[in-house]
C-alpha cells in the first residue's frame, strides 16, 4: 500500500476509541457517551429523511418515545407475578385494580425488543403513507408531525394510570435477570449501544449507496420528474420515514437503560425540534455529522444548561438561527468545501420556491 | 340547566374559541400564502400582546385600559413582526423548512427573554369592570345558558378584524397587490409590484393581529412566556384545513377546529380531544389534501 | 392506403380554470412512430395540452386515449408507464445526482420499489443507458452531477431521459429553448433520428426548428385548434400568419 486512506484511517481510530471508551474516559462521562450514542441514532434517521429526502419530522419524539416506553413496560414488569395480580407501583398508587390488557404482552422480553423497532416503524411508515399518498409533504408535514408530537406527549400524561403521567416510567433494576445497576452493567450497556451505532451506520451507508439511495435523492430534487418518468415516489419516502422511525425507537430503548427512566418530557414538541437541531449542526446530509452533531450539542448542552440554564436556552435559539442561516451542510461540510455534493445543495438550498406548496 | 341550553353553551364555546384561532392563524395564513413560509415565532406574537396589555394596564389603568391595549399590542406586535420579517424570514424565505427552524429558534429565544424580563410564573390581567358581566337565560328552553362577556368580546374583535382585513384585501390597492403576488409573484414583479415590500407589509400585519389575539388571550388567563404555544399548535393545523392564504378558507377552518374541539370535550377529555383533532385534520386531508378552499387556477398548477 | 390506428386520441377536451377556458374542445389524434409539431401565440394552450396528455392536468370534460385505453383518470406515473413521457419546458433533470444516475432511473424497465435495494443496476439497462450517453453527446460528462452541466446539455439530458423510458409518445416541450442555431440543428437531427420507433409532439416556436423537423404541424389559438397541415400550408396560411407569425413571443410564462 502506497497510500493510506485517510478516512478509512480516522474510521478505524474511532472505532478503536469507541470501544475502549470505558477504560479511557470517568464512569460519567461513559454514561453520558451512552445516552448521547442512543440519540444518535436516531439522528441518523433524521438525516435519513431530512438531508436525503427532503422530510422533516417535528414529531421524532413520538418515534422515540414508543421504542422507549415498549422497553421500559418490559423493565417495569420484570420480576413482578402478573399472574398473581402484581403491578407496576404507580398503578398501584392510581388505584387500578388489575394491570391493563395491553401491558400483558410486555411480559415477555423478546416481544417488547420487537415491538422496540416495529411499533414505532410500522406507525411512523403507516402515518407518512397517509400524507404522502395524498401529497403532503414540506411544511405542512412538519406542522402535522409537531402536531403528533403534542397530541401524543398531552396523552401520555392525561392517561395517569397506564402510563404513569408526567413521571412516565422509572425505577427499574432488571434486565433479562441481570442487575442493570452496576457499573459493569453500564459498560455491557454502553457496549451494546456503541455496537448498534455502528451497525446503524453502515447499514445506512449500504442503504443510501443503492439504487433505493439514489432513487430517495431523486424524489428530494424532482418528486415530480420522479413521477413524470414514472415512478410512484410514495413508497421511497415511506420506508425512509418507517426506518428513521424504527431507528428513533432503538435509540428512545436505548436511551432507556442508559437513564433508568422514559417521560413526556422526552418526546413532547420540544425535545422533537431539538433533535433536529442535532443533525443541523452536525451536517444533514452526512451520517457521520449527524453522529458528531448529536454528541456535540449535547455534551455542550450538558455543560452549559447545568452552569447557567438561562443562558442554555438562548443558546439553543441562536444556534436554530445561526447553524440554517449560515452552516447548512453543518459542521461536517466544513470539512469537504467545494465538493459537488456541497455546492450543489447549496445552489438547491437558495433556490427561490416553487409556486406550489409542496 | 337543560340539555339543550348545554349544548348551545358548548356551540358559543366553540365559536369564541374559533375566533382565537382565526386572529392567531390568520397572519399565518396570509404570510403562508405569499411566502410559502410559517413562522414558528408566531405563537410569541401572542405572548408579546399579552404582555404589552399587561404592561399598558399599568400605564392606564380603569376601564379604558384594555381599549388602548389593543392598538399597543397590535403595533408592538407588527413592529417586532416586520424586524423580525427584516432580518430572518426574508433572507431564508426560499427555504420554507429552514425558515421553520430558524424562527422556532428565535421563538425559543423570545420566551426567555419574557422568562428573565417577566418571570416564568405569568402576569395577571384583570378584566375591565364592564366586562365582568355574564349573559344568563333564566326561562325558555334555553334555561340556565350563560354566556361571558369577555367571551362575547372576542367574537366582536375577531368580527371586526375580519372585516377589516377582508377589506383590505378586496378594496385597497394594497389588497389587490396582495393578490396579485400570490398569484403570480414574477407577474406582478414584473409589472412594477414591490414583492418584498409587499411580503414585510402582510407579514407585520399578520402579527399584528396576533398581538391583538394576545390582548384577548390576557383577559381569559394568565400571561405566561409559553402562553402563545398552546394556541399555535391549533392555529398550524387551521392554516393546513383552511388551503393557501385563503381568508375564507381560514375562518372556516377557524370554525371547524374550534367547533370540533368544543363538541368532542362534550365526551371526552382535553387530551384525548387533541388526539382526535389531530386525527381529524389526518382524515380530512385524505379526501381535500389543499384545504377547505381550492384555487384551481394555472399559477397553482405549475 | 390505410390509416393506421392514431395511438393517442384526445376528443373533445376542454380544461376550464375558475372560469378560464385553457382548452376548448381539443379533438387531436396522432399515428404510432409520427411527428406532430404543435405551434401557437403566447397562452394557446400548448403547454396545458400536453399537462392533459400526461395527467397533470384534468381535464373538465372530453376524454384522452391511449392505444386504445382510455388514460382521462390514471394517476401520472401510470399513464407514463402505459407508455408516454414528456420533456418540460424549464429541464426537469435531478440536480444532485449524476448525468448516468438520471439517465439509468429514466430507463428503469421494472419500476418496483423493493427491487431498488441494490447497488448495481441491470446490465441491459446500463448498456441502453451508456449508448444513449453516446446519442446525446455526453459521453464525457458522464459522472457531472447534472446541477453542473450547461443549460444546452441540461434539454438534451432531459431528452434522453424521456427516450430511455422507452415511451411510444413523447411529449417534448420546447427542447431547443436557450439553444444556439447549431445545437438546434443537433437537437432536430436527434428527433428525426427517433421517429419510427416514437411518436414525438413538439412544441416549439423557433420556426427554423420547425422547417427542419418539416412535420406535421397543428397551430394552437386560444385554446382551440385553428389550422392543421404541413409547414409550407401553415406557412401560407393567413389566418395562422395573423394570429401567430411574424410576431416575435416567448412561451406560456406561468410554467417557468
Amino acid at each position: 500500500m502506497k497510500k493510506f486512506d485517510p478516512k478509512l484511517i480516522s474510521g478505524i481510530i474511532i472505532i478503536i476509541l469507541g470501544a475502549l471508551a470505558p477504560w479511557i474516559i470517568s464512569q460519567y462521562e461513559l454514561s453520558l457517551l451512552g445516552r448521547f450514542l442512543a440519540l444518535s441514532i436516531l439522528a441518523m434517521g433524521i438525516m435519513l429523511t431530512w438531508g436525503e429526502a427532503g422530510i422533516l419530522s417535528l414529531g421524532q419524539g413520538v418515534f422515540f418515545g414508543l421504542g422507549g416506553y415498549a422497553l421500559a413496560m418490559h423493565l417495569k414488569l420484570e420480576g413482578l407475578n402478573v399472574a398473581n395480580g402484581d403491578m407496576p407501583d404507580f398503578m398501584v398508587w392510581s388505584g387500578v385494580s388489575a394491570l391493563p390488557k395491553f401491558w400483558y404482552p410486555f411480559q415477555s422480553g423478546i416481544f417488547s425488543i420487537a415491538c422496540v423497532v416495529l411499533v414505532p416503524g410500522l406507525f411512523a411508515a403507516g402515518f407518512s403513507w397517509l400524507m404522502f399518498r395524498r401529497r403532503v409533504g414540506g411544511v405542512y408535514f412538519a406542522l402535522i408531525t409537531q402536531a403528533l408530537a403534542l397530541a401524543f406527549s398531552t396523552l401520555l400524561i392525561s392517561q395517569q394510570s397506564l402510563t404513569g403521567g408526567f413521571n412516565g416510567l422509572t425505577d427499574y433494576s432488571t434486565l433479562f435477570g441481570y442487575d442493570i445497576t452496576t457499573s459493569e452493567a453500564a459498560r455491557v450497556i454502553y457496549w451494546v449501544t456503541f455496537v448498534i451505532v455502528v451497525i446503524a451506520f453502515f447499514f445506512l451507508k449500504w442503504l443510501l449507496g443503492s439504487r433505493y439511495g439514489v432513487m430517495l435523492r431523486a424524489t428530494r430534487d424532482g418528486e415530480n420528474r420522479v413521477r413524470f418518468l414514472g415512478h410512484n415516489p410514495v413508497p421511497y419516502k415511506v420506508v425512509a420515514f418507517g426506518i428513521a422511525g424504527a431507528l428513533a425507537g432503538i435509540g428512545g430503548a436505548l436511551f432507556t437503560l442508559h437513564s433508568g427512566v422514559v417521560s413526556p418530557a422526552l418526546v413532547g414538541v420540544v425535545p422533537s425540534i431539538e433533535m433536529v437541531v442535532w443533525v443541523a449542526v452536525g451536517g444533514r446530509n452526512i451520517l457521520w455529522g449527524a453522529i458528531a452533531g448529536t454528541l456535540l450539542v449535547n455534551f455542550a448542552k450538558d455543560q452549559i444548561s447545568s452552569a447557567f440554564p438561562s443562558l442554555w436556552l438562548y443558546g439553543l435559539g441562536a444556534l436554530f438561527i445561526l447553524a440554517v442561516s449560515f452552516l447548512p451542510m453543518g459542521i461536517a461540510g466544513l470539512f469537504r468545501p467545494g465538493s459537488g455534493e456541497e455546492r450543489v445543495m447549496r445552489r438547491i438550498i437558495s433556490r427561490r420556491p416553487l409556486k406550489t406548496a409542496e | 340547566m337543560g340539555e339543550s341550553a348545554f349544548l348551545v353553551g358548548q356551540i358559543f364555546n366553540g365559536f369564541s374559541v374559533a375566533s382565537l384561532f382565526v386572529l392567531a392563524a390568520l397572519g399565518l395564513a396570509l404570510s403562508f400564502g405569499l411566502m410559502r413560509v410559517i413562522n414558528m415565532a408566531h405563537g410569541e406574537m401572542l405572548m408579546l400582546g399579552g404582555y404589552l396589555a399587561y404592561m399598558t394596564l399599568q400605564v392606564v389603568p380603569g376601564p379604558l385600559g384594555i381599549i388602548v391595549a389593543m392598538p399597543v399590542a397590535f403595533l408592538g406586535a407588527a413592529l417586532i413582526g416586520a424586524l423580525l420579517e427584516w432580518s430572518v424570514i426574508h433572507r431564508l424565505s426560499a427555504r420554507p423548512l429552514d425558515t421553520l427552524l430558524a424562527t422556532w429558534g428565535v421563538s425559543l429565544v423570545l420566551q426567555q427573554a419574557a422568562r428573565n424580563l417577566f418571570g416564568a410564573i405569568g402576569v395577571e390581567v384583570t378584566a375591565p369592570s364592564w366586562l365582568n358581566h355574564v349573559v344568563q337565560l333564566h326561562t325558555g328552553p334555553l334555561e340556565g345558558l350563560t354566556l361571558p362577556d369577555t367571551r362575547l368580546f372576542i367574537l366582536v374583535v375577531a368580527g371586526i378584524v375580519l372585516a377589516g382585513i377582508a377589506l383590505i384585501l378586496n378594496k385597497t390597492r394594497l389588497g389587490l397587490y396582495v393578490r396579485a403576488v400570490n398569484q403570480d409573484r414574477s407577474t406582478a414583479a414584473a409589472m412594477g409590484v414591490n414583492a418584498r415590500l409587499i411580503d414585510l407589509m402582510v407579514f407585520s400585519l399578520g402579527t399584528g393581529v396576533a398581538g391583538l389575539a394576545g390582548v384577548i388571550l390576557a383577559l381569559l388567563g394568565p400571561v405566561t412566556p409559553t402562553v402563545g404555544q398552546s394556541y399555535i399548535v391549533p392555529a398550524f393545523l387551521v392554516v393546513i384545513l383552511g388551503g393557501l392564504g385563503s381568508l375564507v378558507g381560514t375562518t372556516i377552518a377557524s370554525l371547524i377546529v374550534g367547533l370540533f374541539t368544543a363538541l368532542i370535550e362534550i365526551f371526552v377529555d382535553v387530551s384525548v380531544a387533541q388526539v382526535l383533532l389531530l386525527v381529524f385534520v389526518i382524515v380530512f386531508i385524505q379526501f381535500r389534501p389543499q384545504g377547505v378552499i381550492t384555487v384551481r387556477t394555472r399559477a397553482l398548477e405549475g | 392506403m390505410a390509416i393506421p390506428a392514431p395511438i393517442l386520441m384526445m376528443e373533445n377536451v376542454t380544461v376550464d380554470f375558475d372560469g378560464f377556458k385553457a382548452l376548448t374542445n381539443v379533438n387531436l389524434e396522432i399515428s404510432p412512430g409520427a411527428l406532430r409539431i404543435l405551434i401557437g401565440p403566447n397562452g394557446a394552450g400548448k403547454s396545458t395540452l400536453c399537462d392533459t396528455i400526461i395527467g397533470r392536468v384534468r381535464p373538465t370534460s372530453g376524454r384522452i386515449t391511449f392505444k386504445d385505453q382510455v388514460i382521462t383518470a390514471l394517476p401520472e406515473q401510470e399513464i407514463v408507464r402505459r407508455g408516454i413521457c414528456r420533456k418540460f419546458q424549464t429541464p426537469g433533470v435531478l440536480p444532485t445526482l449524476t448525468v448516468i444516475e438520471n439517465l439509468l432511473i429514466a430507463g428503469r424497465k421494472d419500476r418496483s420499489w423493493w427491487k431498488t435495494f441494490t447497488h448495481k443496476a441491470p446490465k441491459d439497462e446500463l448498456s441502453i443507458a451508456e449508448d444513449l450517453l453516446e446519442k446525446i453527446g455526453l459521453a464525457d460528462r458522464r459522472d457531472f452531477m447534472a446541477a453542473d452541466l450547461a443549460h444546452g446539455e441540461k434539454q438534451w439530458l432531459e431528452i434522453g431521459m424521456v427516450v430511455a423510458t422507452d415511451a411510444d409518445l413523447l411529449l417534448l416541450d420546447e427542447p431547443t429553448a436557450g439553444m444556439g442555431p447549431t445545437d438546434t440543428q443537433r437537437t432536430a437531427q436527434l428527433i428525426l433520428s427517433l421517429l419510427g420507433k416514437h411518436a414525438i409532439v413538439v412544441i416549439d416556436h423557433d420556426m427554423s426548428f420547425v422547417e427542419a423537423l418539416n412535420g406535421y404541424v397543428t397551430v394552437l389559438h386560444q385554446g382551440q385548434i385553428l389550422k392543421e397541415g404541413t409547414v409550407a400550408e401553415i406557412r401560407a396560411d393567413p389566418e395562422v400568419t395573423a394570429v401567430y407569425l411574424g410576431r416575435s413571443d416567448d412561451d406560456d410564462t406561468a410554467e417557468a
